[in-house]
């Protein structure tokens, strides 16, 4: 009872990074709670995938394996969490901020009337006090988020409701393992009594996935293009400086949204959170969505018109004028004084 | 096949797509009332999904559904203009600062009333909570099932839906009985236009509020137009629990709103000099960060 659950997805038999960024996170509100951690694995042919996870510090690994509950569709899985959820009744349940964790994650808190806090970028654990009603409330997981579009940042919470729900992007925290031989339990549980026949009356008739052609997570050097650079042909310029110095290139919503880039490099708080050693921001004004995608990179630079752009004030170098002036002279210089 | 009953769930969102200089004021914050409100972009997404069922096949009625304060109303003529059948303003007081589940509680309820229905097609999330979560939250409480992410539908039968889901990392063809509730991505077909023989229709469409603001000169047409009528449900007309609702029935509460101000650093200012460019390359390569 009130322990912190952690829902794992599990895509040809490997458990999601974000899903092991989450256990990792989790290990340590759990310590600070001093509650147990708790993984969910739902799908078919999980022999051996409480090795993925034990590592990462889980306390019990709860695994349902039945061919019929993969690849992922809503009923079935909802049905488990819910199921276990009553049983359980957990304090939290973090899942990833991804199609299948946006698909389950409000199935499964309007279920349990519980309250859910999408893309979270920080999970803190603090007290709140509701001097309207002269109720304080210890402990509760505060779930942080960029919100409306603009410079403000949102704490929110659950102080009532349970379990308090937060879905995560896959990037946003660190995955760590912390003993390979972590004491865990496994619990097997059995399907027929947490699903039933009408939980699959929604079927997948074809899947096409494409393995990610573009790793922009583990690039040390990105090149960023924002709304700034104009139009998908001034993009090439930026290809061109990532080509140079092997780096990947980002993109910000903006520039995505206008058509400049595609979906897959966009990084922010709705796209992909990177922390390279150097990040090269071209035409992007830096809107917070934006930088909770990539203000812990080691170094930053800046290439803006705008002198007074809000992402200039992250860099660690901001030079005000024009990409197409700027960056072949940087593409030159390297070529000139490198191997 | 019999036409079926589709019902559009719809937002009235103000367009933070381009949150410029203007909009932010001097603490920090954002000035809402100066953002232009729109039909929220992925709902229009939906709504031309359902248009195109009516499309082919005959006796099909789309109806939007929208939870807002008055002037919500716009987005409901403005479904009008592109082929909607009807429209209602889902509006009241009680349920002022509703998170996702007092919401989509509410929107439960007020299809509840609507009757029967078939289908019900959503936008996969608002541009100004981008939470994606009262699509899956109105199924939910309905009992039905759910499939998001969907860009078209491939097939209509008795039997149920065809559609295809495009995911982060691909596409999933996917087959359902109805009823059944979609979400619906920005990569489907965008929205058709307005159409100018239903703009001239319709663009006199009120909700009895609306019309009791405005000038006496159209009064006439509503008796002897009833489309023109705009039905608005206020908590009388669905059965809802109080607490269910509004700032009370909402498990998620703000309990602080910082403006982010940032803190400058030490940054290097340069400018497009060669100078200074061959200066900070020589930096960057010498300190290994690149090269």
């Amino acid at each position: 009872m009130d322990n912190l659950f952690v829902y794992c997805e599990v895509e040809d038999g490997v458990v999601a990074d974000v899903s092991l960024e989450l256990l990792t996170k989790g290990r340590s509100l759990a310590n600070e709670l001093k509650c147990q951690l708790e993984a969910v694995i739902i799908g078919a042919n999980l022999k051996d995938i409480e090795k993925q996870v034990i590592p990462y510090g889980a306390d019990m690994v709860h695994i349902i394996d039945d061919p019929r509950l993969a690849p992922y569709t809503t009923a079935p899985h909802a049905a488990v969490l819910i199921k276990l959820f009553h049983e359980e009744k957990p304090q939290i349940a973090l899942m990833g901020a991804t199609p299948i964790g946006r698909d389950l994650g409000p199935r499964v808190s309007s279920a349990l009337h519980s309250g859910l806090t999408a893309d979270c970028t920080s999970l803190e654990i603090g007290d709140h006090e509701d001097k309207k009603a002269g109720k304080t409330y210890k402990n509760l997981l505060y779930q942080i988020r960029p919100a409306f579009g603009g410079n403000i940042i949102a704490w929110i919470i659950n102080p009532d409701c349970r379990p308090q729900m937060a879905t995560v992007r896959e990037g946003v925290m660190r995955k760590q393992i912390i003993n390979i031989n972590y004491p865990s339990k496994v619990n097997h549980l059995e399907v027929s009594k947490y699903v039933s026949d009408t939980d699959f009356a929604v079927q997948i008739i074809e899947r096409h996935l494409e393995k990610r052609k573009i790793n922009i997570k583990g690039a040390s050097i990105v090149v960023s293009g924002g709304y700034g650079v104009g139009s998908k042909e001034n993009f090439k310029l930026l290809y061109e400086l990532a080509d140079v110095l092997g780096a990947e290139v980002g993109a910000s919503r903006a520039a995505v949204d206008a058509g400049y880039a595609e979906h897959e490099r966009q990084i922010g708080q709705t796209g992909i959170t990177v922390r390279p050693k150097l990040y090269i921001a071209c035409g992007i004004s830096g809107q917070v969505q934006h930088r909770a995608g990539m203000e812990e990179s080691a170094q930053i630079i800046s290439i803006n018109t705008d002198p007074d752009a809000p992402i200039n004030s992250l860099a660690d170098y901001v030079i005000t004028g024009d990409i197409s002036e700027i960056v072949p002279k940087m593409i030159k210089y390297y070529k000139q004084n490198t191997k | 096949m019999k036409g079926l009953r589709i019902i559009v769930l719809a937002k009235q969102v103000p367009d933070t797509r381009n949150v410029g200089k203007d909009a932010m004021k001097a603490d920090g914050t954002v000035n809402r009332a100066v953002l232009p409100a729109i039909f929220n972009p992925e709902d229009l997404n939906a709504l031309e999904l359902a248009l195109r069922v009516k499309d082919e096949i005959p006796g099909t009625t789309v109806t939007i559904l929208t939870m807002g304060p008055g002037r919500a109303a716009e987005i409901i003529r403005e479904g009008l203009y592109r082929g909607a059948d009807g429209g209602i303003l889902l509006t009241d007081r009680a349920f002022a600062g509703s998170d996702t589940l007092a919401t989509s509680y509410a929107l439960c309820q007020a299809i509840k009333e609507m009757g029967k229905f078939d289908l019900i097609v959503a936008g996969r999330q608002a541009i100004d909570g981008d939470t994606a979560q009262v699509g899956p939250q109105v199924a939910e409480k309905l009992g039905i099932n759910q499939i998001t992410y969907v860009e078209a539908i491939l097939q209509v039968e008795k039997s149920g839906l065809k559609v295809r889901r495009r995911l982060d990392n691909g596409v999933e063809t996917v087959k359902a009985p109805l009823p059944l509730l979609l979400t619906v991505n920005s990569s489907a077909p965008d929205c058709r236009s307005r159409n100018a023989k239903l703009l001239m229709k319709y663009k006199h469409a009120r909700t009895v509020t609306e019309r009791q603001n405005a000038a006496e000169d159209y009064l006439y047409l509503y008796d002897s137009r009833p489309f023109l009528n705009i039905h608005e449900m206020t908590v009388n007309e669905i059965q809802a629990i109080p607490d269910q609702l509004g700032l009370t029935g909402s498990p998620t509460k703000v309990k602080r709103i910082e403006n982010v101000i940032l803190q400058a650093k030490d940054a290097k200012r340069l400018t497009a000099a060669d100078e200074g460019i061959n200066d900070l390359m020589k930096e960057l390569i010498e300190s290994h960060v690149i090269g």
